[in-house]
């Protein structure tokens, strides 16, 4: 086949697929965002941003995803470079590993929720163990911060499975070679993970850091289930637009938003760790 | 491996060895733990899930389970998931993977485009797209039918498939697929005999993600689905509001089955291991 | 091979799918309510299962349920036979979504229901279907730390005020519960509960001297809160771990903690203030898409639902009140017993204010709930100082009302045009 028409025919299919269900309905709903009374217009725009509430969720799912993946990042790294020496027992750890990827997040909210709770798990053990009288309240609005570990600690557990698995198919493509031949020169296990995994990792990285930093920015059930009300994100004032207050157009610019904050962070990722085309080995 | 005779060098093997075991112990722990918590609650009486302090070991009442098992259509309702799930996964892959070979392979105009297309898929919240969604299936008679949730489900795996097989099919070395060219194999010889074996780790990557994607999604499921309902879309909606004994109970029903498929597959993610290192 | 076996697989699964499809004689209940696993269970296989046409209970939440109700009313067709859900909701939608009820005949006891339930055009657009409302429970351990004098069946704010001290400072740690989760329905609490008590109003009197007042009040008694209330959406669950003592919450949310451990807890009246003790019902309703296949069916399964026999049923299954005159058997479950006692009691007692529910504001019910929602996350949360926020906040108000032109409800003073924000 003409190998300049072979790329479009390989994407052809996907573009075709995400034109009827995803572009079709994406525009419809973006119109809404800016219609009016009046036509065409930035009101609801306006008056997103103008309530009280936006800049604090704002802030929130901004500092929540900047804490997070950063851990998340280092943590996925770790387990893969660790899964990948493993001689015996690699399936099993990594099948433990990548359970939470199964959870949903409504679920994960559950499980945590049990722990932090008042007469949760947490308080059951520290009470066993004689550390407190009674029941500790963590999450309080009295108390931010935890409220905030608790969330991260939460999304951590939740979603660093998400990187891991990309990484791990990533690293077994790593010749073993390269890895020998450091050894021979006496370079430590460190200088190994700098200089050929982190650099041969590149595609695979980048591709796990998007995707993870894309859905960091539209964290909702977990934050709900721990946070309640104290914790407002710009994914629940979304929901709150659309089906509690029936202002469709609200919502929507409230997902354009998050949308635009996706788009720039992708751009960021995408140039910081660009991929040569074809062979980077 | 490299001798080493001396023995501090071997000393500080050896706590080298213990710190790892231990790291990988914990770390398994971290995962286990949480899920623990919930097997623990699932199996206790609505008494004991209220109480303080809590139990560390089950006391296998199964009366939440059982309610459960007695709930109207959990048999359907799980066979749609599954049957949800499994076309989710083929389609995106069969039609994700060709998309991640091009962006790896070609320089192409649009290339750019193409690739923030398939990242704004998933920055963009489905329960928004879910009216115009509706009204189209509707329309067109897709409506509440297991294949047209499992496109829906698709339009949210496909990300994962297309940028998955795009990071591996980068790190596959064009120069492998030239040798098999220069052997006489066609592209597509040389694509099926020396890449693909190559890539089903990243095959598998994506279709454990389609799976639980699909498995996992509630409110898509629940507007677009009437007899033909989805196990989450049957327990997650009434489940948030539900006696907390029950509330476990069922997160604990939908946890299971994305377990077993994730330990079915795991191998795959090695599969090739042995082979892409000679 | 495998793959060919795989794809095998979909065909004949997207095959299955097909033929699925064909046989749909059920008429769909959409709702809103009897969410919880145990409650729809009910729905089907005690209340619903009596009726001569087969009934597909649904029960979703607001999100999927409207989006669902709106895709198939602009799609011109649609599969839903029947709606279930609160008055709120149905007053967010458009009248003309929902098919005209009048020759059915039905109609609840309560005339202000049956005028509610036109939604502001001149025919029944919704059957009132069943009543709840909002009541105070405690557990009994709490009970030897109520203040000298006061009596638990006519409570006044100050005393709710001082027993909550009371249980706080002997047990070491607030236990008054107030539903402030993100589902917890906080607002009503406001609107229905603390405004009507305070300021013998709701919108007019939002911005008032005493509205200040009751919002002082209000922090007092945030003071010996359970911190963690802002996670509380169901005060049944705290009630049952112990994590709330005494709480304020909806009947329907507080029904699992008496039925399971029936002699543990007491239900009470919402406490009295200065102008009075206000409350508010819950009201359901039930409605028929003007998309509906089969409206006879519909309309069926509608007349079912509101006969004598069924509402007790229902009554039995989701804690909500008949709307008709029934005559309710002995042994009711210890939830409805507790809390329909407490209701009785709440709207004898001499100094009783209820309140109504909103009417007129359409799809600005959510906008409406916002301002309360905000005012209390304003200054109870974040403690800005009560009078800017009020001031803040009702502008807010007065835009909705000057928007949807809804005339004032009680307590609220009538007027003539859009409510005013005084």
């Amino acid at each position: 086949m003409n190998a300049r028409l072979l790329p479009y025919v390989l994407i052809l299919p996907v573009t075709v697929f995400l034109c009827i269900f995803f572009l079709y309905p994406f525009v419809l709903v973006a119109q809404q965002a800016f219609g009016s009374d009046t036509g065409w217009s930035l009101d609801n725009f306006r008056d997103v941003v103008s309530h009280w509430k936006f800049s604090i969720s704002l802030w929130n799912t901004l500092l929540l995803a900047a804490v997070v993946v950063p851990v998340q990042l280092a943590l996925s790294l770790l387990m893969a470079t660790m899964v990948s020496k493993m001689k015996r027992g690699r399936d099993l750890v990594l099948y433990v590993w990548t359970i939470p990827l199964g959870i949903s997040d409504l679920a994960a909210g559950i499980i945590w929720l049990a722990i932090f709770e008042q007469s949760g798990f947490l308080n059951s053990m520290m009470h066993g163990l004689g550390f407190i009288d009674a029941p500790m309240n963590f999450i309080s609005y009295q108390n931010m911060t935890m409220v905030f570990i608790a969330i991260a600690l939460a999304e951590i557990w939740r979603a660093t499975a998400i990187m891991l698995v990309i990484l791990v198919a990533g690293i077994g493509l790593i010749p073993k070679e390269y890895y020998e031949a450091a050894e021979v020169f006496g370079a430590s296990p460190w200088k190994r993970f700098l200089k050929i995994t982190l650099p041969l990792l590149r595609p695979s990285l980048q591709t796990a850091l998007v995707l993870r930093v894309i859905l960091a920015f539209e964290v909702f059930a977990v934050v709900a289930a721990l946070g309640g009300t104290l914790f407002p994100v710009l994914m629940g004032e979304t929901y709150s637009y659309q089906f509690d207050l029936s202002n469709s157009g609200a919502a929507a610019a409230i997902a354009l938003i998050i949308l635009a904050i996706s788009i720039a962070s992708t751009l960021v990722i995408l140039r910081a760790l660009r991929v040569p085309k074809g062979a980077t080995i | 491996m490299t001798a080493a005779t001396d023995a501090p060098q071997i000393d500080a093997r050896r706590s080298g060895r213990w710190l790892y075991i231990a790291s990988v112990v914990l770390l398994c722990a971290w995962v286990l733990v949480p899920l623990y918590f919930l097997f623990i609650n699932t199996l206790s009486s609505p008494e004991t899930v209220n109480s303080f302090p809590k139990g560390f070991v089950p006391e296998f009442d199964f009366g939440s389970l059982r309610f459960f098992a007695g709930f109207q259509g959990m048999i359907d309702a799980l066979y749609n998931s599954v049957l949800v799930a499994v076309l989710t996964m083929i389609m995106s892959i069969l039609i994700g993977a060709p998309a991640g070979y091009a962006l790896s392979r070609f320089d192409f105009r649009g290339k750019e485009l193409f690739r923030m297309l398939i990242l704004l898929t998933r920055a963009f919240p489905l329960p928004l797209l879910a009216l115009p969604l509706a009204v189209l299936f509707i329309r067109v008679g897709l409506d509440d039918t297991v294949f047209g949730l499992a496109l829906v489900h698709t339009t949210l795996a496909i990300p994962f498939a297309v940028l998955i097989t795009f990071s591996l099919f980068s790190g596959i070395p064009i120069e492998l697929e030239e040798a098999a060219w220069t052997l006489g194999c066609t592209r597509l010889g040389a694509f099926t005999k020396v890449v693909l074996p190559l890539i089903l780790p990243g095959i598998t990557a994506s279709a454990i993600f389609a799976f639980v994607i699909s498995w996992n999604e509630v409110f898509a499921a629940a507007v677009l689905t009437i007899e033909n309902r989805t196990l989450p879309a049957f327990l997650l909606q009434s489940l948030a509001e539900s006696p907390l004994h029950l509330k476990f109970a069922g997160g604990f029903i939908l946890v299971v089955p994305a377990l077993i498929f994730i330990f079915a597959v795991r191998k795959y993610l090695f599969a090739m291991w042995g082979i892409a290192n000679r | 091979m495998k793959l060919r076996f795989e794809l095998a697989g979909a065909v004949s699964g997207i095959a299955i799918v097909c033929s699925a499809v064909a046989a749909q004689a059920d008429v769909l209940f959409w709702s809103t309510q009897a969410r919880p696993a145990e409650e729809a269970q009910a729905m089907r296989e005690v209340v619903l299962s009596g009726s001569d046409i087969a009934v597909d209970y649904q029960p979703n939440e607001t999100g999927p349920w409207l989006t669902r109700l709106q895709a198939e009313s602009q799609a011109g067709s649609g599969t839903i036979g029947l709606l279930g859900s609160l008055h709120g909701d149905f007053a967010a939608l458009d009248p003309a979504m929902l098919a005209p009820l009048d020759d059915l005949g039905l109609a609840a006891s309560s005339e202000t229901f049956n005028e509610l339930s036109k939604l502001g055009t001149d025919t029944m657009k919704y059957i009132p279907w069943m009543q709840a409302s909002y009541v105070m429970a405690a557990n009994k351990k709490a009970l030897p730390y109520l203040p000298e004098g006061a009596d638990i069946d006519a409570l006044t704010y100050d005393q709710l005020i001082e027993w909550s001290a009371n249980v706080q400072e002997g047990e070491g740690r607030p236990l008054f519960g107030f539903p402030a989760g993100p589902k917890g329905l906080k607002h009503r609490f406001f609107q229905g509960y603390l405004y009507p008590s305070y300021t013998d109003g709701v919108v007019r009197t939002f911005a008032s001297a005493e509205a200040e007042a009751a919002w002082e009040k209000f922090l007092e008694l945030w003071e010996h809160t359970n911190p963690a209330s802002t996670n509380f959406s169901f005060m049944q669950e705290q009630l049952l771990s112990d994590d709330a003592w005494i709480v304020f919450d909806h009947t329907s949310r507080l029904a699992q903690a008496f039925n399971e451990r029936p002699d543990d807890f007491v239900a009470f009246p919402a406490p009295a203030g200065p102008t009075g003790r206000g409350f508010m019902p819950v009201l359901a309703g039930l409605a028929i898409p003007a998309t509906a296949a089969d409206m006879e069916s519909s309309k069926a399964v509608l007349d079912y639902m509101m006969q004598p026999e069924t509402q007790i049923a229902t009554l039995r299954a989701t804690n909500f009140f008949p709307v008709v005159e029934v005559e309710l058997p002995d042994d009711l479950p210890p939830a409805v017993q507790a809390t329909g006692a407490a209701i009785a009691t709440m709207s004898a007692a001499e100094d009783a204010n209820p309140g109504l529910l909103p009417a007129g504001l359409g799809d600005q019910g959510g906008e409406f709930d916002r301002v309360f929602v905000d005012t209390f996350e304003r200054i109870v949360l974040a403690r800005q100082p009560i009078r800017a926020v009020l001031d803040d906040q009702k502008t807010r108000l007065n835009d909705i009302m000057q928007e949807t032109g809804a005339p004032c409800w009680a307590p609220d003073a009538a007027s003539e045009g859009p409510c005013p924000v005084e």
